[in-house]
Order: structure tokens, then sequence, then C-alpha cells
């Protein structure tokens, strides 16, 4: 219940982080609301020589319109990320999926970088991020660079950062009540035995994307199902093909086929614009 | 070793701490703030409830070091100097909202916070956002009606903020089975 | 106007509420300066053979003051525990640290103290435990069967004690039953999981005594356990109980944890602390339930019950505790509230490589009523008769005069039958039916599901010649005020309010001037403490008849004083005064009679026997038919406990119990897979019930007193606990009935929901 020992800096800009992050190597994580990385920390999973908290780092923080994106900074919190009046217009889906995650206290600490860079398959933010086709900005020693959210996750808690690289902003396309476009149609299903349980199966949609959590190693897109919705397929056809090409493991919840039945199930329920 | 200066309870603290010195431990074991409880270690049950700037956090998932220059209320820094109770607090014992009073600090907190960002919640609401705190002993149909019964009584008045200055007394350590010595 | 009987806000909630309950962790006394800390190296594997600790690493690491072993026990002289009774395999001694092997994942196997807490979880990952693996029995089948081995050889069967005789069986048991329906079900393995997880903080005086703070929920009884497992003189041990952040029958007693923790302090010559991690909690504190129940049920096809039969195999982990015993309990409920003709029950109790199984919120009486309801339900459909209408059938009528089973249970007072209407009523019952029947003709996913319980519980029983009792004692001092002491122990419970209300009641002095005090056994030698929802109906009888007798002795003195005699003289409540009847000026204060002399009486009050409150409960569920999800509707209740002191506080305490059994229902599981290792040691995994899985409860007021105290209370602890669970899971597989459902196991998961569906494979009779 007690992290292992750990030094502790402070960073006061992005670019202290990098350089932080640069002297201390791999025994170095970063550290903004910190509720994936320290309860690992707490039952010993994660023994980090170094946190480097980047919680004060003002630019790092933010959600902003950009041309026909809106961009939001890596250390804003789940809490601004639900309550925002501008992502309700823009992105309600994202709205929608950062007010599912943990409860109201994880929600005023946890952020969507932090988020992001856990890559827990089961997690809401990484689907869903999944589902808009969102870009993550990740600023290194080499300089930014912009990885789709398709090719982002590696892995169970893997993704593509680097020990040395910070993930800075996440930008997803403006779809929503207020944008240019209007709304694209979404919906969101998330599959819990209990309130602030991680999804046994999540499912979200938006357009004509579809993305799973707890399906596989990473969070997956439903790439059968989108396709027989392109060639004209209806829901229920469509939704019936959800859990080809997932990988699903099973627990004491749910075993691998009732998953798979699940994301049938759930991922019907999503292309038909329920939130729940 | 690494120097924090914050605010608890309207008070100014400045302590040298260890980096993974957990607030909740830093406000039991350094401040003699008891009233949070540590209940889990998977940041699931809430038992240790504090409102930082305001906002709900389950202070066992927070360092100490983090909330260097933050404000932290507790549960003792709802009652004003006079000893009256918050709304919330009085609520509960209105509506016998806590039986063995483990969860109920944090719980209290939790309300507290949940109440200043949503001040008419419905009784779903009210449960939702209380997922974060477990309680064995009530059923939760308590909690809830004294949460419900604080709004009312906070909707009448001016919405207070999330933690009156008081000094937080620390509890005297003795046990409340009325045994002194 | 008696305060009795009405809403009385509780006297302990300023403190709870603004500086905190002060549970062991929190106990600062001068005493405890300096205290080290000690943690538990725990065995991560079910059983195994220890070969070798290695614990050179944890000595050198900082503040590190010692690395004690089974081995340093014994040598100090420390015994293994036997089982508590004698008819348990007196084999299956628990050590207090594993000696030689460990048969539970989580079992202590070495004790690190450090100076300071945090170096304490460092500290315990540099012992290094070298283990044999063993195969672990994980099933009370392989118990049974003897597949994986005996967890002790010595003992020669894994089997710790049985009751009833499977032997007496009667073949013919369900001759002339027109239907029978038998099934295996099982009553799962669940957590208590307090709030509060166990802890404990010693110090031995120069005096040679030891003091301990131990949260429990009867501090003597704790001595007395302490007193066995570290071989004391009672003379020599002080248990203070702290605020005790709930209990649920699961922190009687003393844990070995907390006799090293007494023991490393008297060695070291400096106190001790020691506080367990909720990974701890639900892996070591003892787990409740437990039970594999094979119920076989038959009657006529109206519905008259004819017969029932219930085989049960008791799971109690790998060292017989309480859990091992309850079965007796189960057995002597075997019929419940309803008239059975014929009935048998038998149990085994048996070993496996778990967490041992204790006492949880009903204890052995949940198990009973969950068997005969699911049975009943089970014959209700097999008969096609209304569930409802079935036990309208089969209730035993009302009585005011005890009713003895033929198991021989004398069940005190009783009208099941109202209390099932009363429930029904508040229910809907009719409406809820046609709501029913139109989701099933409209065919649409959420379907709704109506489930009932009629139940009768055992309470405040106990083993001693004359009949269950509790002390109490009253004094009232010159200033006017009143010091209460109790045998119980309250966790929650709200005693010092209920007591203090006891005692206002007779002697006038307001509940603020009354202190009560429990817990400290040089105070309270003697207590039966706070289980079993003894508390009330003994403990409040005692203070009340204690508050009685005083007085008596008051009244003596006052007569005295006055120069009247005693027969002349009236006590005025309003004013807590004697005077002299048709001369109210002749008075004097009760509070006047304890200066020259001290005013106290202690008295015991002694039952004729336990009570037995009752009630029903209806479950309303939807049950999402394409995932199984079940979601809590409504629950409505009546749980008929007598007579009620404080309604506030009675409510809370049904409150509380509705939501556990319903809880274990559709809910909470403790799981472990095939070679003993726990799934759900954690609040992450267990699927500890939260605020918003469970509605607001519908509570119906019914009171049937008993005779068997003055106060015609019986215990209200339990009863939400032992009827929720079987109305709950009764209502689940009713909202898929019309499927082909006929029975899913608890918890009523997602998953099993959706497999049972997918199994009975269509509409029946269709």
């Amino acid at each position: 219940m007690i992290p292992a020992s750990f030094d502790y800096e402070v960073a006061d800009s992005a670019a202290h982080a990098l350089a932080l992050l640069a002297e201390h190597g791999e025994d170095a994580k970063l550290l903004a609301g910190g509720h994936s990385l320290l309860p690992m920390m707490k039952v010993r999973l994660a023994q980090p020589a170094v946190l480097i908290d980047i919680a004060r780092v003002s630019e790092l923080s933010g959600i902003a319109i950009d041309g026909d994106e809106v961009v939001i900074g890596a250390t804003t919190r789940h809490a601004d990320v639900a309550s925002s009046e501008l992502l309700k217009a823009e992105a309600p889906i994202l709205a929608y999926a950062a007010e599912q995650v943990g409860d109201p206290q994880i929600r005023h600490r946890g952020t969507i970088g932090g988020s992001l860079a856990h890559a827990d398959p089961s997690a809401d933010l990484p689907m869903t991020l999944l589902a808009l086709g969102a870009a993550i900005e990740i600023s290194g020693p080499a300089g930014t660079r912009t990885v789709a959210a398709d090719d982002f996750f590696t892995g169970p808690f893997e993704s593509v950062l680097g020990p040395d690289e910070l993930l800075t902003a996440v930008r997803v396309p403006r779809g929503g009540p207020g944008s240019p476009g209007g709304t694209v149609p979404w919906g969101y299903q998330k599959f819990v035995r209990r309130a602030n349980d991680w999804a046994i199966v999540g499912a979200a949609a938006y357009g004509g994307r579809v993305a799973l959590a707890s399906m596989g190693g990473t969070p997956l897109r439903a790439l059968a199902t989108e396709a027989a919705l392109k060639s004209g397929a209806s829901i229920d056809e469509a939704a019936r093909l959800a859990a080809a090409g997932t990988s699903p493991g099973y627990d004491f919840h749910a075993d691998a086929d009732y998953r798979e039945h699940l994301a049938r199930v759930l991922v019907r329920r999503a292309l038909e614009g329920k939130a729940g | 070793m690494t120097e924090i200066k914050l605010t608890v309870n309207a008070v100014i603290r400045s302590d040298e701490v260890e980096p993974r010195l957990l607030l909740i431990h830093y406000l039991r074991d350094s401040l003699g703030l008891r009233a949070a409880n540590v209940g889990c270690d998977t940041t699931s049950c809430g038992a240790c409830t504090v409102l930082l700037d305001g906002e709900s956090v389950k202070s066992c998932t927070v360092l100490a070091v983090q909330a260097n220059g933050r404000s932290v209320t507790t549960a003792e820094g709802l009652v004003a100097g006079d000893g009256t109770m918050s709304a919330v607090q009085q609520a509960f014992r209105e509506n016998h909202g806590l039986q063995c009073g483990f969860c109920t600090p944090g719980m209290v907190m939790a309300a507290t916070s949940l109440l200043a960002e949503n001040p008419h919640p419905t009784e779903q609401q009210v449960r939702e956002g209380l997922e974060g705190n477990f309680c064995r002993c009530t059923g939760y149909h308590n909690i809830v009606r004294s949460v419900l019964a604080a709004a009312d009584k906070l909707s009448g008045a001016e919405v207070p903020d999330s933690g009156v200055p008081n000094s937080g007394v620390p509890n005297s350590g003795v046990p409340n089975s009325g045994v002194t010595a | 106007m008696s305060i009795l009987g009405t809403r009385v806000l509780r006297t302990e909630d300023p403190g709870f509420l603004s500086t905190g309950g002060v549970y062991a962790d929190d106990v600062q006394d001068e005493r405890l300066a300096g205290a080290c800390y000690v943690h538990f190296v725990r065995s991560t594997v079910a059983h195994a053979k220890i070969n070798g600790i290695d614990a050179s690493a944890a000595l050198d690491a900082p503040g590190v003051l010692a690395v004690y072993t089974a081995e340093d026990l014994a040598g100090a002289g420390l015994k293994p525990v036997p089982p508590m009774m004698p008819n348990m395999n007196q084999a299956m001694k628990q050590p207090l640290l594993a000696s030689g092997i460990v048969r539970f994942a989580g079992e202590p196997v070495a004790a690190v103290v450090t100076q300071e807490m945090y170096q304490g979880e460092d500290a315990i990952e540099l012992v290094d435990v070298d283990y044999d693996i063993l195969p672990a029995v994980a099933t009370v089948r392989q118990a049974l069967t003897g597949e994986r081995g005996l967890l002790f050889p010595e003992a020669e069967t894994n089997v710790v004690c049985t009751f009833g005789d499977a032997s007496a069986s009667n073949r013919d048991l369900f001759d002339g039953c027109e239907v029978t329906v038998s099934a295996v079900i099982q009553n799962q393995r669940v957590a208590p999981a307090p709030m509060e997880s166990r802890a404990g903080a010693a110090v031995w005086g120069e005096d040679g005594r030891l003091t301990a703070w131990i949260p429990n929920q009867g501090a003597q009884g704790t001595k007395g356990a302490l007193v066995g497992m570290l071989g004391l003189k009672p003379e020599d041990v002080r248990i203070i109980t702290p605020d005790v952040g709930g209990a649920f029958g699961a922190k009687f007693g003393a844990d070995a944890e907390h006799a090293v923790t007494c023991w490393v302090a008297r060695r070291l010559g400096r106190p001790a602390r020691w506080s367990e991690t909720r990974n701890e909690n639900l892996l070591v504190m003892p787990h409740g339930r437990a039970q594999e129940q094979k119920i076989t049920i038959g009657g006529t096809k109206d519905g008259t019950i004819l017969a029932y039969r219930l085989e049960i195999t008791q799971d109690c982990g790998a060292y017989p505790k309480a859990g091992a015993f309850l079965p007796s309990l189960t057995i002597l409920m075997t019929p419940g509230p309803y008239r059975i003709p014929r009935a048998e029950a038998w149990s085994t109790s048996v070993v496996t490589n778990t967490t041992p199984v204790g006492a949880y919120r009903g204890a052995g009486r949940p198990e009973a009523a969950a068997a005969i309801d699911r049975a009943v339900d089970l014959f209700a459909d097999a008969a096609g008769v209304d569930p409802a209408d079935v036990r309208r059938k089969n209730l035993l009528g009302k009585f005011t005069e005890p009713h003895t089973t033929a198991f021989g249970a004398k069940y005190d007072s009783g009208d099941y039958a109202a209390a099932l209407e009363k429930a029904l009523a508040a229910a809907g019952y009719p409406g809820l039916l046609a709501e029913q029947a139109k989701r099933r003709a409209d065919g649409g996913t959420l379907q709704l599901g109506i489930g009932l319980s009629s139940y009768v519980e055992i309470t405040g029983p106990g083993g001693e010649a004359g009949g269950p009792n509790e002390n109490g004692t009253v004094e009232v001092h010159p200033d006017g005020t009143a010091t209460v002491l109790t045998g119980t122990s309250p966790h929650g419970q709200g005693h010092q309010t209920v007591w203090a209300m006891l005692v206002s009641d007779e002697l006038g002095i307001p509940i603020e001037k009354i202190t009560v005090k429990w817990g400290d056994t040089d105070l309270i030698p003697k207590g039966g403490g706070t289980g079993g929802s003894r508390s009330l109906q003994l403990g409040g009888a005692a203070v009340q008849q204690a508050s009685r007798e005083l007085l008596d002795v008051a009244r003596e003195r006052a007569a005295e004083t006055l120069e009247v005699a005693a027969a002349d003289l009236e006590f005025d409540t309003g004013k807590s005064a004697f005077s002299v009847k048709g001369d109210p000026d002749a008075s004097v204060p009760l509070s006047a009679l304890a200066e020259s002399e001290r005013l106290f009486v202690r008295s015991v009050f002694t039952a004729p026997g336990p009570t037995f409150p009752f009630g029903t409960h209806v479950a309303v569920v939807e049950v999402d038919t394409e995932t199984g999800k079940v979601y809590l509707r409504r629950m409505v209740t009546v749980d008929d406990a007598g007579t009620v002191m404080n309604p506030l506080l009675a409510e809370g305490q049904r409150h509380g119990g509705i939501a556990q059994g319903a809880a274990q229902a559709f809910l909470e599981e403790v799981v472990y897979d095939d070679d003993g290792n726990p799934l759900t040691a954690t609040f992450a995994d267990y699927p500890f019930l939260s605020a918003t899985e469970v509605p607001s409860f519908e509570l119906v007021g019914m009171e049937t007193p008993t005779s068997y105290n003055p106060l015609g209370a019986k215990g209200i602890g339990e009863a939400g606990s032992i009827g929720a669970t079987p109305a709950v899971q009764n209502a689940v597989i009713d909202a898929v009935s019309h499927l082909g459902v006929t029975h899913i196991d608890m918890p009523t998961s997602p998953q099993r929901v959706w497999r049972a569906i997918q199994a009975a494979n269509g509409s029946k009779g269709a």
C-alpha cells in the first residue's frame, strides 16, 4: 500500500520535463494526476526511481478549437474534459467517455494524457480516442511527432511512447452539435458489474468507426463491422461481426465467448446511438 | 526529502516529507487529522476522501508533495470555529447517515464536493456521485437521504465555501468507548 | 411520554462526523509512544511445504528491529491453536505463524518489526521464503474425495466435523409427493469486508500486564482468546476496545496477528502496532457462507409441501473456525417459517486450502433461509403454483405461545402470514405480476422478476446454563449524571444512544447526561459482546433491569431521607425525583441519594431462550436478457423483530442487512482458481456493493413482541441479510423463468444469467 522510495522532481515546462527525462532515463516516470501510476506503485508493480511531476506545466493543459479539430492538453483532467461545454458542443462522445472514468474523485485527478500513456486496453479513453480517430502529439529529444490513435497502442499497457518522450496533446475531430459539419452520430457502451469497475467489454461508435475495450491486448477497431456498414449492411448485421479479429481474454467475470457476445450486443447498441 | 508548504483547513503548514509519503498519512500522522481513514489499497473505497482546492480526491492516491502549494480541507475543517457542523455533516446526523463511522468523513467530503458541483442532484446522481465511496453498514439508503436533505437545506441558502476555516482540531486519540485511562 | 420508540438522533454522531471515530489506528495513548510496527510476510501459494525462510536481507534493511518465525514462537512456548469446539477434528490446529507448511494463500509466515510504518512494507519484500508447492485442495468436492490430498495428514481426513446423521436418512421421505424437485445449489463464499480492516496496538506495563487495543465484537472474548493463544494469566491482560469500523461477525475473539503483535511487544520491550492492508483483509479475515447445499422438496400438485431434505457441505477453509460449526445453526433453522411434515438435514464440514471461514452477518441462518426459499420456489415452479400462494399455503399459522419445530428450535412468537401479506401489499404484487406479463408478451429485452422470501431466524442464542444473559451496570452520580456499563460491544449499532434511552426512560435523566461504557475488560470483566443480534434483547434488557433495581435501592434511601415508608413514595421520571404521595413538596432528587453512598446496581438479565424475528422480503429486478445484467429496482421488506426502541436505528440496521443480503445474491463472491489462488483479494476485484447497485429500500413496519424480555424486543441486526438474499436470487430467476430457466446460482452475475438463458434455450411450454 506504500510505494517503494523514489526521488521527486517538479517540471516547470514541457522542455524542462524532457530534459529531466533525458537526465534520468528509463528510471523515471512522468506524474500528472498519478491515478494510473500511483495505484501501480502502491502495489509495487511499478517502482520508478524518479517521478517527474508535470501537473503544473500550464502549457500542457487546456481545451481549444484549432481549425477542424479540438486540441486537448495532456494534463487536462477527466473532470474538465467531462464538463467542458466546448467538448459537449464539438466532441460529445469524448465528454461522455471522460465522465465514465472511475468515480468523481478519480476524475478530479486523472488526465487524458495519463490515461493514454497507461494504455489500459480496458479503459474508456483509449477506446474512445480510437473511435474518434484521434491524433496524439508527442514531444521528444528529436522533436515533436504526431501518432494516429490507430498506431499508438502496441500491447497491454504499452504504447509507442518512448521513455524519453512526453505526450503533450490529443487532437480530435470536431463533430458535435456546435461543429461546422454538425453532429457525427455516436454511441457509447460500457458493460460493468459494478459502478466504478473497468469495462468487462466496452464499445464506442463514432460515425463509421467502431472501437472496443477489453477485447484484446489493446483497444481494437471492429474492422469487420466497419466494413459491413460501409458496404450497406444494417446495424444488426454489421454488429454481428463485432468480435471478428478480436482476442478477448477470460477472467472470473467473463469467459472469452461471453465477451464476444457482449461485443456484438454493445456494438449494436452503440451504433444505435445509445449511451450507457 | 522534499519541502512542502500547503494550507490545511485554512492553516498554513510547512514540512519536509519523503516523496512517497501519501497525503492521507501526512494528514493523519504528521498533522494529527485522523478523521479520514485508509480503507483499501486500490483507490476504490473513498474512506480517505478530502478536498484538494475544493474538489474531492482520494488522499491515498495523492502524494503529499503533489499537494504543495495547494489547499486541503478535511472533515475536521468543515466544522466552524464555534463548533457548528456544516450542513452536510448535520444532514448526516439528522438522517442517520452513519453507523460505524469509518467511511463517514470520506463520504461527507465526497458529498460536499458533489453538492458544490451539482447543487440539485437527483437520487440517481447522488448514487453515481458516491460510487467512489464504499459503505458496509448503511446500505447507502440513509447516506443518500442525508445528501438530498443537505442539498435541500443548502439550496435555500448561499452555497458555502467547501471548507469553513477552522483550526482543524485533531481528535484526541481517546477511544469513544467512554474509557479514559 | 416515553422516549422509547422514538427517533432519537445518535449521541455518538457529532464526534464521528467532525473529528472522526477513534479506531485502532487512531489511538494515541501515551503508553504507545515509540511503538514499533509489525508487518507480516504471507504465503503467496495455497499449499506448500516451507523449506526455509531467509530473513538476512530484511534484517539489514533500514529500521528493521527483528524478524520472527514459527520457530521463535515455539521457542517461547507458544502452541498452535486447536479448533474451538471439541467435536471438531483436534488435529487441525492453527499455528500463529506457519510452521513448516502453509495451507492458504495469505497465511502469515513471518513477522517483520520496524521502527517506522513505511519501512515495514519495504522489509517484508526482502524476506525470502522457499516453498515446495503441494497440490491444493481447492473445492469441497476435492476435500471429500481426497484426490488432492489431506491438509492435515495426522487427521487422516479432510472432514472437520459433522452435524445430523446422514445414515439415519429416511429413504421414504418423499413418498406420496406428486411433485418432487432436487437441486445442488451454492451459498457462495463472500467477504465480510468491514470498512475498517484488522489492526491492533499492544504494550506491556512495568507491572507485567498487557494492555491491548484491538477492534472486536466483545472485549471479554478477545481477552480470552489472547490468554489462550499466548498462555497468559487472565489477570495480566487488559483489552480496551477502540471504535470499531464494522465487524459483521468477523471480529470476534482475536486472530494470530493480534497475538503475535502482543508477543512482539513483550519480546522487544516496547509497544507494537499492527495494521493490515485491504488486500490482507480480503485474504485473511475469515470469509462467510461457503456452503454447498443439496435441496430436495416434495409435495402435492396444489402446492402443499410434504417433505424437505437439506444436505450441507460446509467449506471451512484451511483451519476450522466458526464456519465449521455454523451448519448446526443452518440445520436448526431447516424448515424456516414453513409447516413441513417431514424434514431432515445433515452437514459435513471440510477443510480446503483457502481462507478460513467464520461468522458473517446471519452466520448459518441466511444459508438455511436461502435453501428453503429456493426450494419453495423450485417447488412452486414445478407444481405450477404462484410462489406467493405456496407460501400462503405452507407458512405456520400465527402463534403467541412458543412453537417448537422438529429440529428443536423453540420459536417464541410469530405471525408469518401477516408479514407475507403486508410485504406483498406494499410491493403491489398483483400490479407487478401484470407488468411482468405485459413485458413477456411484448418480448422486450428488459424483463421483470419478482422474488419472495419468507424467513424466520434465531437471535440472542446463548450456550450458558440458565439461558442467554447479559450484564448491565447503572450508576447515578450526585451531579445528576449517570454512567452505564454494558457487556455488549457496539460497532455502529448505536448502543450508546439506546442504552441511554432505556436508562433515561426509567430514571428521568436526560440522555446527554448519561455516559455508556463498554469494551474495557478491567472495567467490565464479563460480557457476551455483540453478535447474533443479541444486544438489545439481552444487554438492553439488562440495563433497563439495572435501572429498575437501582430505583428500588434509591427508594429505600429516599424513604429514610424523607422519613416515610417506601410504599408512600412515588417516582416522577419527569423530575427524576421521589416524592411523598400526596405531598409533592416532600421530595428528594435521585442524584441526591448518591451523595453519601455510591448509588449503583449491577444486574444480569437472563432470557428464557433465544428469540425468532421473522419477515418477508419482496425483491423486484430487471434483467437485460441480452447481456444477463441484473438491475435491482425495489426491495420491499417486512422485518419483524418485536418492539422497536428507536425506529431510526432499527431502520438503519435493516438497510445495512438488506444491502449485504442482496449483494450476495447478485454481486459479491470470493473466487479462487483451481490451484487455490485468490482472484478477488482487492476492492478493485472483489465486487463490493456500491451505492449505484441498490435502490432505496421500502421498509414496512411490523412489531410482534416477544414475551422473553420486558422490552418485547427480538434481534434486528441480521434479519435484513437473511431475507434479502433468497428474495433477490428468486427474483432474478423469475425474470427469465419464462425462457425456461429454473435456477441460477449466486451471485447471479451477468455471465451466469446469460449462460442460464442460453442453456434453457427458449420459452417454457412453447
